[in-house]
């Protein structure tokens, strides 16, 4: 079976279509949308903070999804797949880590607070990924590091719903809460700043997934032409 | 906006140019590179079959 996977949209296209969604996104954003009444102009940050952090959630479940398929199906391009999905995921963990931060220092006037249960949550997840690297790279290529990973890949995915529900279910907390079960907690173009970024955004790591799986496959490719 | 809201958007901006300008160079990049190694493949499939034909020994 090959290796390769056809996709229906070229990798040019795609990153042209995420430069305009982006910038449509910034516009918007920027000088569009209202300043928050209580946070001023730094509430900004929160429409890409928002959005990498489901992007973030987004990636491990794809890499979950895709594991799932190289145990099941013993689909041999699932473990790439999962593998550049869950790298993906780490990229974007950062993201979330240093945007939180930043965030955080302006309007509690903290980098960090052990005491909320959202923002440790998150870093347990961000950590867990990270070691997702130490076992696929201590094992040697071949079935047993693709089952390794699809095993770790799954499991980790379980903390996701952990972190994203902890900020519902932990009181007090100092870290707000936008979506509830009554609906948006923003309203306006605050809402469609929102609406434009996630998918923007989501976009964006939708192309970087597909700019690191088509070198990775290249290289797969290079590799077997020199030894033929 | 003030000079400073000003300078944290134009960082948002420039942060996001470089990105998605390394995205979309990378992106042809990579494109022209997959050309260039499916017609590798097409050039070493047909020689790898010619070589297959002369080992074989009939009779």
């Amino acid at each position: 079976m090959p290796v390769d996977r056809q996709y229906r949209v070229p990798l040019p296209a795609l990153a042209v279509a995420s430069l305009i969604c982006i910038t449509v996104s910034l516009v918007i954003v920027f000088f569009v949308a209202p300043n928050d009444a209580v946070l001023g102009f730094s509430q900004k940050i929160f429409y890409f903070h928002v959005s990498i952090a489901f992007t973030a959630y987004a990636c491990f479940a794809v890499g979950a999804w895709k594991a799932f398929r190289l145990l099941w199906k013993r689909d041999p391009r699932a473990d790439l797949e999962s593998y550049v999905a869950v790298h993906q995921g780490v990229i974007f963990g950062v993201l979330v880590l240093i945007t939180g931060s930043i965030w955080a220092k302006y309007s509690w006037g903290h980098w960090w607070v052990w005491s909320e249960d959202e923002l440790v949550l998150f870093l347990v997840l961000f950590l867990f990924y990270c070691a997702y690297f130490m076992l696929r790279f201590s094992v040697d290529a071949g079935p047993q590091r693709e089952n390794f990973s699809a095993v770790y890949a799954l499991f980790g995915v379980v903390l996701v719903p952990v972190s994203f529900l902890a900020i519902r279910l932990a009181k007090p907390f100092l870290h707000p809460e936008i979506f509830t079960r009554h609906g948006a907690n923003l309203g306006g173009w605050m809402l469609v700043a929102y609406l434009v970024t996630q998918p923007s955004v989501l976009l964006l790591a939708y192309t970087l997934y597909r700019v690191e799986l088509s070198g990775k496959r290249l290289d797969l490719r290079l590799r077997e032409l020199r030894l033929a | 906006m003030s000079t400073g809201e000003k300078y944290v958007t134009a960082a948002y901006c420039v942060i996001f140019a470089v990105v998605l300008a390394y995205v979309v160079l990378i992106a042809l990049k990579l494109q022209r590179l997959e050309r260039e190694v499916d017609e590798l493949e097409r050039r070493e499939r047909p020689a790898a079959e010619d070589d297959e034909r002369e080992t074989v020994h009939v009779g």
